[in-house]
């Protein structure tokens, strides 16, 4: 586990492998220092937490916190810079850091994600009685192995980051102790993911013997004049890392284990899955099919398309059975909802396999994920906010949610009617139509179709949550059977009487109602001012 | 006409597509210390019309300002650059095809919030009500005044919410579904549209609807702008609805409250019939050529099927649902829309436009009356309200008796009434459709929707006989509750629309001269 908080030696040793020649090479700690102040911070908790008493544990997580944020702020100078280090030597001059617009973007989300996920674990960690240290531990090195990801510029560094990303993940999700759930959850996380990975490193090898590099510029300048008695190999390459990759997006087929392991993992845990863990394997994606295997273009886009239509579906349908009244059927729609959302991730990645510009297709990726990250934690803060410990968090809990929490629910609201791209969700909208506007371009009609149709099915659970948000809390159980207007009737005469029935729901602790309140208000501002997010569409990235 | 200089035009449109969106947000805030009233509800339903009324004033004061010397150009433009990753640009404006609607529009929401704040719809607070009325109203206000593909297309999308939930939660038997099939119906139509619009944008270069009117379809392929026209089409003719698209309408409409019915019939369905003669037709003419002939048979297959629906309806023991007729009666005049814009020719487009605006006034009527005679006699069951021998509402509720009787027939289109012009116009158009059109065809489609417009006076006079005439001692005799004439309020909510049905079946030429011009300039190289 050291080794692998430690990325600047597996960094180093990367590159040894490619480089040859002179070992030593200059390191730009300025461009590097996001993802390193991170990994500092992971150790510097783990040390923290043996000698720190029961009741100051707390500490730590406004420590980590402190930490994701100052590594945030650490991008700010680096902006507009194009910095590289760890840079080969010999005369290529390949770098295995660069910290570009794209990197820089993708570590904001991370670094930004990881911060409100830790605001949102402080309540959990007590509330659950989660071991404190650990906890912060394995999530600073998750968020540093996924800030390292989008910098990387050769497999081995990109390999490596999506382990570190994705290892301490595991722990996280099987850190309820003595839930079965959890554990059930994390194994199947486990398995799956050890088998992305396994074929993954059997493809980033044959890619690197018959390319004879590591570098993702030099394997895509090389892959077109491979021998053509190794050619198979590469090809055979190409396919098992981009498969690996696909893997580790939770694309389908690959998605089985998403909804259990975020209903088995603490509440904030899954929020950082279904955003950050996606970033991380989003960019290596981007990365590997856009950067190291243009050439390969006419054979992955058409692949990605379809896995991104398959996607979509699967998701939106999924979220669509889920019925009000199953027990974390709020976590599980949302698990749901996110493969859904990750389909239409993959849309503009397929788009580039036919565009003239890949960078700018891939743009929109960007700003929808962007869109997708505050807006999805911030329902998954409302979540963790509104549902008690213990509570079984079904769907028709959420009933009358506006009469207890007002402001709760208004931002709730909001933030599915974002993820359903409607107004008043302004950015979600546009962030679609940024999608829409990549597929269009490519030429990939049938896959705006298939997402057009998508985008219906998934208004009909997002509305459907919202509305019951704003439903009179029913008098009796029977009434909250779907279609119920008789009850409704009732639940609307009765509503005061009712209303006195529901138990009151503890206040919102401050850490929570700060995360609710500042997606909120970052997710009211990108509706307002959508250039905020989707200047990336149709930017040169990289 | 009074001078305004056009940044004050501008202004004015500006702040009557914001003004809605800040009074919905006020409304959902508390009421300030000297704005209590008597009570929360009835300060935020006084809220209500206040901004509706002062949005009505603005679109009064924009249609005074608005130079009538040159309706055919765009006014009170102002132009802002908003995602300039995508080329959306905050692009505002109107001429005389849409400055009539703007007023329609504020109109409408007015009287239905006046209307409101003396009778609110049964169900939970008037404070979500208002505010969900003003954010359509904004909703719809901002699709009659941007010139920006991807904002009209905000803006179609943005009424979605506001009437799921004015249908949802203030409306009456079966509304859940109901509201589940509109929101389902037009979203899927309006995502369709979206891939039209993104592909009419994208090929042309351009989201702004005036340079696209500009260009008039040069520059782009005949293939893009078939693709185009079909996916923009499709999803217009949902909303403004074209049979077979028109089925969530007649449920919406039987489960939305009183104002709701009156929007939806008033303002909403305009809206698609509005992109058509905004967007497709000189958008993409090619595209709009190919399909006119269809589109032509669609829609006068609406006029038959509505016609038919509704004497089927109509008839004793039916068990029609009076809301029911009213909606499925929407359906055929919508189709004589929708007949105007498919002949192409400034005359059948004039119609069209005519048509719509009298629908709005008519149709908004009639929806009041029936909403106020459901509210008197708790049902709208045509078969309950006749009774045996009829209704006997002249008798028995004189003056409400009267008013549904004019709408009847003004809907039916008397000569003199503002139905009259519009149906007039658009078969007109139809017997000369534009050149390369068939005309055989069209001449088919005239008579059949000549024969739309018999029907019509058929079913709307059977409704009046029933409802309205009879012996009012037998309707007593009979256990029909006793009817309540119209109150003062509904003579405010109710005179403007009667009043303006009137002036416009008796001097259309003051609406004509402000939309030929326009029409022209969207439909240039036609001669008639």
């Amino acid at each position: 586990m050291t080794a692998l908080t430690a990325p600047q030696d597996a960094h180093a040793h990367g590159v040894d492998l490619a480089a040859g020649g002179h070992l030593v090479q200059s390191i730009d700690w300025a461009a590097v220092a996001p993802p390193v102040i991170v990994a500092l911070a992971a150790l510097v908790v783990l040390v923290a937490d043996l000698f720190l008493a029961e009741r100051h544990k707390g500490l730590l997580g406004w420590l980590s916190a402190l930490a994701l944020g100052s590594a945030g702020l650490t991008l700010l100078p680096l902006i507009g810079d194009d910095r590289t280090t760890f840079c080969l030597t010999s005369a290529s001059r390949d770098c295995s850091y660069v910290a570009d617009t794209f990197a820089l973007t993708v570590q904001l989300l991370v670094l930004g994600g990881a911060f409100v996920t830790a605001l949102l674990s402080i309540t959990a960690v007590r509330q659950e009685q989660l071991p404190a240290g650990e906890f912060w531990f394995l999530l600073l090195s998750s968020a540093s192995g996924a800030a390292l990801l989008p910098a990387s510029r050769d497999l081995a560094t990109l390999v490596v980051a999506l382990e570190v990303a994705s290892l301490p993940a595991f722990a996280l999700v099987g850190l309820r102790r003595g839930e079965r759930l959890s554990s059930e959850a994390a194994l199947k996380f486990f398995l799956s993911s050890v088998t992305a990975t396994a074929v993954m490193l059997l493809g980033v090898s044959f890619v690197y013997a018959a390319t004879g590099s590591m570098h993702l510029g030099t394997v895509a300048q090389a892959l077109p004049e491979v021998d053509s008695r190794l050619s198979t190999l590469a090809a055979t390459g190409v396919a098992l890392t981009l498969v690996g990759f696909a893997f580790k997006t939770a694309a389908a087929p690959f998605h089985f284990w998403v909804p259990d392991t975020y209903v088995g993992a603490p509440v904030p845990v899954a929020a950082y899955l279904s955003v950050i863990g996606k970033a991380a394997g989003f960019s290596g994606l981007i990365l590997v099919a856009v950067r190291a295997f243009p050439s390969y273009a006419d054979a992955w886009g058409p692949v990605l398309a379809v896995l991104a239509a398959l996607t979509m579906s699967v998701g939106n349908l999924g979220a669509l059975r889920q019925r009000a009244d199953r027990a974390h059927g709020a976590v599980r729609l949302l698990a749901w909802s996110s493969v859904g959302q990750a389909g239409y991730l993959l849309v503009p990645i397929a788009a580039a396999g036919y565009a003239d510009e890949p960078d700018r297709a891939v743009g929109a990726t960007l700003a929808y994920a962007l869109m997708y990250a505050v807006v999805n934690l911030g329902a998954f803060a409302v979540v963790a906010a509104v549902q008690p410990y213990g509570s079984n968090g079904r769907l028709a809990d959420y009933r009358g949610l506006a009469r207890t929490h007002p402001l709760a629910a208004a931002a709730l609201a909001f933030f599915l009617l974002c993820l359903a791209g409607l107004p008043p969700g302004v950015v979600g909208l546009f962030a679609k139509v940024t999608v829409f506007q990549a597929a269009v371009d490519a030429g990939l009609g049938w896959l705006a179709v298939v997402m057009a149709l998508n985008v219906v099915i998934a208004l009909v659970y997002y509305l459907t949550w919202t509305a019951l948000l704003f439903r009179p809390v029913a008098a009796e159980p029977a009434a909250e059977a779907p279609g119920g207007v008789a009850g409704e009737v009732v639940g609307g005469a009765a509503a005061g009487p009712a209303a006195a029935a529901v138990p009151a729901l503890p206040r919102l602790s401050v850490p929570l109602a700060v995360t609710v309140a500042l997606t909120g208000a970052l997710a009211l501002a990108a509706s307002g001012a959508p250039q905020l997010v989707l200047r990336f569409a149709g930017t040169a990235l990289f | 006409m009074i001078p305004l200089d056009d940044t004050a035009l501008r202004g004015l449109l500006i702040a009557v597509v914001v003004l809605p969106l800040l009074g919905a947000l006020a409304a959902l805030l508390p009421a300030p210390p000297g704005l209590r009233g008597r009570g929360p509800d009835q300060a935020v339903l006084r809220h209500g019309v206040t901004v509706t009324g002062a949005v009505l004033v603005l679109t009064v004061l924009l249609a005074v300002g608005f130079d009538h010397d040159r309706p055919g150009t765009m006014q009170a433009e102002s132009d802002v650059s908003w995602i300039p990753a995508l080329g959306v640009r905050l692009h505002l404006g109107t001429d005389g095809v849409s400055l009539p609607l703007l007023v329609l529009t504020a109109l409408l929401t007015f009287l239905c919030a006046l209307y409101s704040y003396a009778k609110m719809p049964q169900g939970p607070s008037p404070k979500a009500f208002v505010a969900l009325l003003l954010l359509l109203e904004c909703g719809t206000l901002a699709t009659f005044a941007v010139l920006d593909l991807m904002l009209f297309f905000l803006a179609f999308e943005t009424v979605l919410v506001p009437m799921y939930f004015l249908i949802a939660r203030w409306g009456g038997e079966g509304r859940g579904p109901a509201a589940w099939k509109f929101v389902l119906y037009t979203l899927l139509g309006s995502v369709v549209m979206l891939l039209g619009l993104l592909v009419l944008g994208l090929n042309a270069g351009t989201f702004d609807m005036v340079r696209l009117a500009e260009a008039h379809g040069s520059g782009l392929g005949h293939t893009t702008q078939v693709i185009a026209a079909l996916a923009i089409g499709l999803g217009l003719a949902v909303k403004a609805p074209m049979w077979p698209l028109h089925s969530w309408l007649p449920d919406a409409h039987t489960a939305a409250p009183t104002v709701g019915s009156v929007l939806l019939a008033g303002v909403l369905l305009k809206m698609g019939t509005y992109g058509f003669v905004r967007i497709v037709l000189p958008g993409v003419p090619d595209g709009a050529h190919t399909f006119a002939p269809y589109l032509a048979a669609f829609a006068v297959a609406g006029i038959i099927y509505g016609s038919l629906a509704c004497l089927a309806l109509a008839r004793k023991g039916a068990k029609g649902d009076l809301k029911r007729l009213i909606a499925y009666s929407s359906v055929g005049h919508m189709g004589f829309v929708l007949l105007g814009i498919a002949t192409l020719t400034h005359t059948g487009v004039n119609g069209a436009l005519y048509a719509n605006l009298a629908h709005g006034l008519v149709t908004g009527l009639l929806f009041f009356l029936v909403g106020a005679l459901k509210d008197r006699t708790g049902t709208s069951d045509l078969d309950t309200l006749a009774g045996i021998t009829g209704g006997a509402l002249y008798g028995r509720a004189p003056r409400l008796g009267g008013l549904l009787a004019f709408g009847a027939v003004a809907s039916l289109g008397l000569p003199g009434l503002a139905g009259f012009w519009g149906e007039l116009l658009a078969l007109l158009g139809a017997y000369h459709p534009a050149a390369g059109l068939s005309r055989p065809a069209f001449l088919v489609f005239l008579a059949l929707g000549a024969l739309g417009t018999l029907l019509t006076a058929a079913y709307l006079l059977l409704v009046v006989r029933r409802v309205c005439m009879g012996d009012p001692a037998e309707a007593r005799a009979e256990g029909l509750a006793t009817v309540p004439d119209v109150r003062g309020y509904e003579y405010a909510a109710w005179t403007p629309l009667v009043v303006l049905t009137v002036v416009a079946g008796l001097w259309p030429g003051a609406l004509l001269g402000l939309m030929d011009p326009a029409v022209q300039s969207l439909l240039p190289g036609v001669t008639r």
